[in-house]
C-alpha cells in the first residue's frame, strides 16, 4: 500500500520569482538553491544545522537550509543572500555595513551571517526577546539591540576565521 | 540517503491515516532532528508524512485558565508568546537557552519533545548502542561519557534527553496531548519520557502512530515565580551539562508549591519529588534549598567522567530556589 513516488513537482518562489521543479524528496533546500537554481551564495559548512553558513529566509524568518526537505516547502517564498540585493544596484544595508567594517576575513560564513542578521533585526522588531533579555521586559515590544544581543542572537552562525567583533560591529551600525 | 515516499496531511484524521498505511513511515515536522539523523544514516524512513501543515499552530487560553499550546507552534513563537512569557517564565527561558534562532524558527513543539538523545555513539553507525541497535552494547558507558546521565540509567543505556523545553514543562506540570489510532488521550508531561531499563530504543510513552497534537500548561501554575538556568560549555548554543526548572509558590512565609526538575542529568527530564516534599511547609532558606537538593541527588549514580554534574546540579538548583524566594517576597525579579 501507499505511494511510492520518490519525487514531486514542487514551486518554491526564490527571490521574487517562481521555480517549479521536479525534486528528489532527499533535496535538502541549500542543494537545490546550489544546485539546481545557481544561486552559491548559501554556503555548506557543516550540512547538519551546526554553523549557520547555509541561513536563508524562508517566509522572512531565518532558517538553516541544510536541514529542510525541499519538497515540504512547496508555496514558500525564499530569500537568499543574493536576493537581499534586491532588484537595483543598491546593496542591503547589511550587505554595505559588512564592507565598510571589513567584517570578514575568508567570506565563508558571510552570506549566512548576513541573513541571520536579517531576520535577527526582525525578530527584535517583532519584540521576540532572547536568552539574554531582561525577564521583565514588557512583552510584545520591540527589543533594543546592545552588543550582547547581538552576540547571542548571532551565536547560531560560526566564523572560523573568527570576525566575530566586527561582525557585531557591522550589524551594529544598521540597527534602526 | 535512502529514497522515501512523501505524504502533506492537511487534518490529524489524514496523518494518523497516512502513517498507519505506510510502512517505514516518519512524522516530519520542523526536520531539524530527522534530516540530520537521515543524513547520518540513523533514520532511514520509507515514508516521511509532513505534519508541519497541520492547524496545530496556535496558542489557545483554555477554559479554567489553563494554556494549549499546538505541536506545530515553532518553538521561536512558543518562547516570545506573551501568554507564555508572562505566565509560564521557564518555559520561555528554556526554550530561549536553547538550539540557535535559525533552529527555533524550524523546530516545532512536538518535533522538541520527540528529539532523540545527543549520545555520539547514537549517531555513529560504526559504534555499539543499544539505543540505536538494541542488544549491540553501550559503547558510551566505557567510553566518552562525560556528558551521561548521572540518575536512572540503566546497563543498557546512559544516555540523557537533551531538551530544554521538556525540563520546563515537566516542572510547570504540563502535559502531552496525542492522537492516535485508538484515539486520543494525554500523558502528564512528567511521565512522557521512560528510563532506559532494558528497552533503551523506547525514549517515550509514545505508541506507534501516535501524534503529539499540543501540549497543555495548566492555570494552578500560571503566573507563579518560575525559572530555568542551565550551565554549557559556552555561553550560548550548545546542549546542558545540567539545567533546573522551577516553580515556587510561598505561603504565610513557608513554601507552599515547589516543582522542581533537571535536565541533562537523565534519560528524561528528571522531575525531582523527594525535594519537592522536603521543600513544601519549611522557611525558604538557603539551607532548606541545599538539604532539599542534596536529598535528591543522593541517588545519583555518577559514571568515571561525569560526577561534577552532582555538585553543579546542586548549585544550580539552589541558585534558582534563592532567586524566585527573592522574586515572591519582592514581587520582581532578583
Ligand atoms: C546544532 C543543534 C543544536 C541544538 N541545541 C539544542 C539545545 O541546546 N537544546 C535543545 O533543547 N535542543 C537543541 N537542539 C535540538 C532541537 O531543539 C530539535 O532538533 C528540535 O526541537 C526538533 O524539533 P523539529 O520540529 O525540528 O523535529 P523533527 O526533526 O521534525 O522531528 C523529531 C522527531 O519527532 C518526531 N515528531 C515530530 N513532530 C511530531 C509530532 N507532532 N508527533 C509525533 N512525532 C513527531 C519525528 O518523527 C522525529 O522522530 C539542537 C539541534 C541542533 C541541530
Ligand atoms: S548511552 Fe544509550 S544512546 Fe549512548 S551508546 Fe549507550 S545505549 Fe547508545
Ligand atoms: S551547513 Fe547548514 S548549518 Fe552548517
Ligand atoms: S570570514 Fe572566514 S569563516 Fe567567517
Amino acid at each position: 500500500m501507499g505511494n511510492l513516488q520518490h519525487h514531486s513537482r514542487t514551486t518554491l518562489r526564490v527571490n521574487g520569482k517562481p521555480h517549479t521543479l521536479t525534486v528528489d524528496h532527499r533535496r535538502v533546500l541549500l542543494d537545490l538553491l546550489r544546485e539546481d537554481l545557481g544561486l552559491t551564495g548559501a554556503k555548506k559548512g557543516c550540512d547538519h544545522g551546526q554553523c549557520g553558513a547555509c541561513t536563508v529566509l524562508v517566509d522572512g524568518r531565518r532558517v538553516n537550509s541544510c536541514l529542510l526537505f525541499a519538497v515540504a516547502l512547496d508555496g514558500c517564498e525564499v530569500t537568499t543572500v543574493e536576493g537581499l540585493f534586491g532588484d537595483g544596484e543598491e546593496p542591503h544595508p547589511l550587505q554595505r555595513a559588512f564592507l565598510e567594517r571589513d567584517a570578514f576575513q575568508c567570506g565563508y560564513c558571510t552570506p549566512g551571517q548576513i541573513c541571520s542578521a536579517a531576520g535577527v533585526l526582525a525578530e527584535a522588531a517583532a519584540g521576540h526577546p532572547s536568552h539574554v533579555t531582561d525577564p521583565v521586559a514588557p512583552s510584545g515590544e520591540p527589543v533594543p539591540l546592545d552588543r550582547e544581543e547581538i552576540r547571542e542572537r548571532l551565536s547560531g552562525n560560526l566564523c572560523r576565521c573568527g570576525a566575530y567583533p566586527r561582525i557585531a560591529e557591522a550589524v551594529e551600525d544598521v540597527i534602526p | 540517503m535512502k529514497e522515501f515516499a512523501y505524504v502533506r496531511a492537511g487534518s490529524v484524521e489524514e496523518a494518523t491515516s497516512a502513517y498507519a498505511s505506510h510502512t517505514g513511515a516518519r512524522y516530519l515536522a520542523g526536520g531539524t532532528n530527522l534530516v540530520d539523523l537521515m543524513k547520518l544514516g540513523v533514520e532511514a524512513p520509507a515514508a516521511l508524512i509532513d505534519v508541519t501543515r497541520l492547524p496545530l499552530d496556535t496558542v489557545e487560553e483554555l477554559p479554567g485558565g489553563a494554556l494549549r499550546v499546538g505541536a506545530m507552534v515553532r518553538n521561536s513563537d512558543l518562547a516570545a508568546h506573551p501568554l507564555v512569557r508572562d505566565r509560564y517564565p521557564a518555559l520561555s527561558q528554556a526554550v530561549f537557552a536553547g538550539a540557535s534562532g535559525q533552529l527555533r524558527n524550524a523546530a516545532t513543539t512536538g518535533g522538541n519533545l520527540l528529539q532523540r538523545t545527543r549520545c555520539p555513539y547514537f549517531q555513529d553507525l560504526s559504534k555499539p548502542c543499544n539505543k540505536r541497535e538494541p542488544g549491540s552494547g553501550c559503547g558510551a558507558r566505557d567510553g566518552v561519557h562525560r556528558d551521561h546521565a548521572v540518575l536512572g540509567h540503566s546497563a543498557h543505556c546512559i544516555a540523557t534527553h537533551p531538551s530544554d523545553m521538556a525540563v520546563a514543562l515537566t516542572a510547570l506540570d504540563g502535559r502531552v496531548e496525542l492522537a492516535g489510532p485508538e484515539g486520543a488521550r494525554s500523558v502528564a508531561a512528567a511521565d512522557f519520557h521512560r528510563l532506559p531499563g532494558d528497552r533503551p530504543e523506547q525514549d517515550t510513552e509514545i505508541r506507534p502512530g501516535e501524534l503529539v497534537t499540543g501540549v497543555v500548561l495548566p492555570a494552578a501554575t500560571a503566573g507563579l515565580p518560575s525559572a530555568y538556568r542551565k550551565a554549557r560549555d559556552r555561553a550560548s548554543y550548545a546542549f546542558a551539562l545540567a539545567s533546573v526548572a522551577v516553580v515556587l509558590r510561598l505561603e504565610d512565609g513557608v513554601v507552599g508549591h515547589a516543582g522542581v526538575a533537571f535536565g541533562a542529568l537523565a534519560h528524561r527530564p528528571w522531575r525531582a519529588r523527594r525535594a519537592e516534599e522536603a521543600l513544601l511547609g519549611a522557611a525558604p532558606t538557603r539551607a532548606a534549598f541545599e538539604h532539599a537538593a542534596d536529598l535528591e541527588l543522593d541517588a545519583a549514580q555518577p559514571l568515571r567522567d561525569n560526577a561534577y554534574k552532582v555538585p553543579l546540579a546542586r548549585n544550580l538548583a539552589v541558585d534558582v530556589l534563592s532567586r524566585l524566594t527573592d522574586t515572591a517576597l519582592t514581587g520582581r525579579a532578583s
